[in-house]
């Protein structure tokens, strides 16, 4: 009977004083808590209201510390203290919520520590991953370990930054509303995530054994191929050369990736699926980089003629592979100084 | 009983007073501080902070394996070096080309943001660097980099030309050398020594960037 007269005790111990506290309100006293759903109640043994009678001992608490501090002033001041009293407790509780769930948010969001074992890498297993990503292995019945890392692929993601904007500023690319730097990080790191979450929910599809993490370690070790490239064809402008390299290189790659992902889908239609294209996505875009950020002589002399260019239009220029195949050793010359008489033209050609 | 028949006899009369003075000195002279900082004139308080910014000046330019830069971090330096590059970096318009806006915002956006990604890695690894420490490191050492854009600017002058390209070239990767090696004195020791090559590549990345801005620029 201990239990049943526990929460007895509690409902009366809880209801004194809240009707004792409705009496003071009417004598205008200072308890500040008038809890309109008590007045009706009348289960207060039931078990279900057990949950309520705790944190209404524990409000009632913190209340009744509450209206004895305020007790003193409430009475001195009659009703207008009672309001002010009122209000600023109101005031207070909402600043410590607010500033509890702003600590839980910080706390949650803005700990970098969570990305922690992601960065536990030593420089030999990083320069291993990246001679390894060249190298497709033809196993395809037993899943392919995958390491889970990101300080690589982060890595190598700048790197690619840093050669594209070697290539636009040698050939002079303009972008008219934008910033170089934003359009190189933007076509990088949009290729790598977009490209990475693309593959991953199609392995969704598809029923294959990767993870979000392992497919962007995946995609990024895959940029070294396209970094080798881009930062040999943006020095040597040889068309013949480009192709080769891109089909070797590029293709190493991409057969790598495709071996990894064969080696963890099942059925023949979603492999087809899912390395397809991936291998198209990875080609197509080494093709893009380099065409984009290329130099087109011809092109300054042809945007000249037509004074209105739609905004946001990026002008290639190319030029012919003869000319800087007949000084190779001294690769970086002839780009600034064919850049300074193409300049020198333009300038003459806008006067006429 | 003999042992605490004594202690009887020992007690103040209530005639003699028990007085005497409590200091607090450290507080006081504290406050004496405060009030002296605040009070001082402004050209006092200029001269210090540029004093404390000369001296990690020649800290980067004689770059020894010292605490100075870590210890009292402060980010006057980085701001000054930032700005006059970015402003040096500026391209005349020419013809009313819509290209020397985006330049400015675009060197400040490549340092700042440059320099928090590669605290952030730092950090990562598992260095024992504070935050605004690295920044303030990262920020000190592009000093060269902004002679050599100083010294490009002067030697443009001059002139386009081959030979024009190689002295910019030479002093440029000078530069870029002096700065690598000035940031990884003092970067160096706060990460664990297995792993300095993976928190000095991002460095090497970073003012490779930058200089790659100072050499291809044409007035």
């Amino acid at each position: 009977m201990a239990t049943t007269a526990a929460p007895g005790g509690g409902a009366r111990n809880g209801a004194g004083p809240e009707w004792g506290g409705f009496e003071e309100n009417i004598q205008g006293g200072g308890s500040a808590v008038i809890d309109m759903e008590n007045m009706d109640d009348t289960s207060g043994s039931s078990f279900e209201d057990m949950g309520e009678l705790h944190q209404r001992l524990r409000e009632e608490e913190v209340d009744a510390d509450a209206a004895a501090a305020d007790e003193e002033d409430g009475e001195f001041l009659g009703m207008k203290g009672f309001k002010g009293q009122l209000s600023r407790q109101v005031a207070d509780q909402m600043w410590q919520a607010g500033k509890r769930q702003a600590s839980r948010a910080f706390s949650l969001y803005a700990n970098i520590d969570i990305l922690r074992p992601y960065f536990d890498v030593e420089p030999a297993q990083v320069r291993s991953r990246l001679l390894e990503s060249m190298i497709p292995i033809k196993m395809v019945n037993f899943p392919q370990k995958i390491a889970g890392e990101l300080y690589g692929p982060l890595m190598l993601v700048f790197t690619l930054v840093a050669i594209l904007l070697h290539g636009m500023k040698t050939s002079d690319t303009i972008i008219r509303e934008g910033t170089l730097m934003g359009t190189a990080i933007g076509t990088c790191f949009g290729y790598w995530l977009g490209v990475s979450s693309f593959i991953y929910f199609l392995a969704y599809l598809c029923n294959a054994q990767i993870t979000m993490l392992q497919m962007l370690a995946l995609l990024g070790y895959g940029l070294f191929g396209h970094c080798i490239v881009l930062f040999i064809t943006y020095n040597i402008h040889l068309h013949a050369l480009f192709y080769l390299f891109w089909l070797l290189v590029g293709g190493l790659s991409t057969l790598r990736m495709v071996a990894v992902l064969v080696s963890r889908t099942v059925g023949p239609t979603q492999r087809l699926l899912l390395c397809g294209t991936l291998a198209s996505l990875h080609m197509l875009f080494l093709l893009y980089l380099h065409f984009a950020y290329h130099k087109v002589v011809e092109g300054i002399l042809d945007t000249l003629e037509g004074p209105n260019i739609p905004p946001m239009q990026r002008v290639p220029r190319d030029i012919p592979a003869a000319l800087p195949a007949a000084v190779l050793p001294a690769a970086r010359l002839p780009t600034t100084v064919l850049n300074a008489t193409a300049k020198a033209l333009s300038v003459t050609l806008k006067s006429h | 009983k003999y042992q605490f028949a004594g202690l009887s006899d020992i007690s103040i009369s209530e005639d003699t007073p028990v007085e005497g003075e409590i200091t607090i000195p450290m507080r006081s002279r504290a406050r004496e501080f405060d009030s002296s900082t605040l009070n001082e004139s402004v050209r006092n308080t200029i001269m210090r902070d540029l004093k404390a910014v000369g001296k990690k000046f020649m800290h980067v330019l004689y770059p020894r394996k010292s605490n100075a830069l870590l210890r009292d971090w402060d980010l006057w330096g980085p701001l000054i070096l930032c700005v006059s590059l970015a402003l040096m970096l500026q391209k005349s318009s020419v013809d009313g080309e819509p290209g020397g806006g985006p330049q400015f915002a675009e060197v400040f956006v490549i340092i700042w943001f440059g320099a928090v990604t590669i605290t952030i890695n730092s950090k990562l690894l598992g260095g024992n660097i504070s935050f605004f420490q690295s920044l303030c490191v990262l920020g000190y050492c592009i000093l060269p980099l902004t002679a050599a854009m100083l010294i490009c600017r002067l030697v443009l002058l001059a002139g386009p030309g081959p030979i024009n390209f190689m002295i910019r070239l030479f002093v440029v990767v000078v530069m870029f050398a002096w700065s690598v090696i000035a940031s990884t004195a003092f970067l160096a020791d706060s990460q664990p020594p297995n792993r300095k090559a993976l928190a000095v590549y991002p460095v090497f990345l970073f003012y490779f960037v930058i200089s790659w801005l100072i050499l291809t620029f044409t007035p």
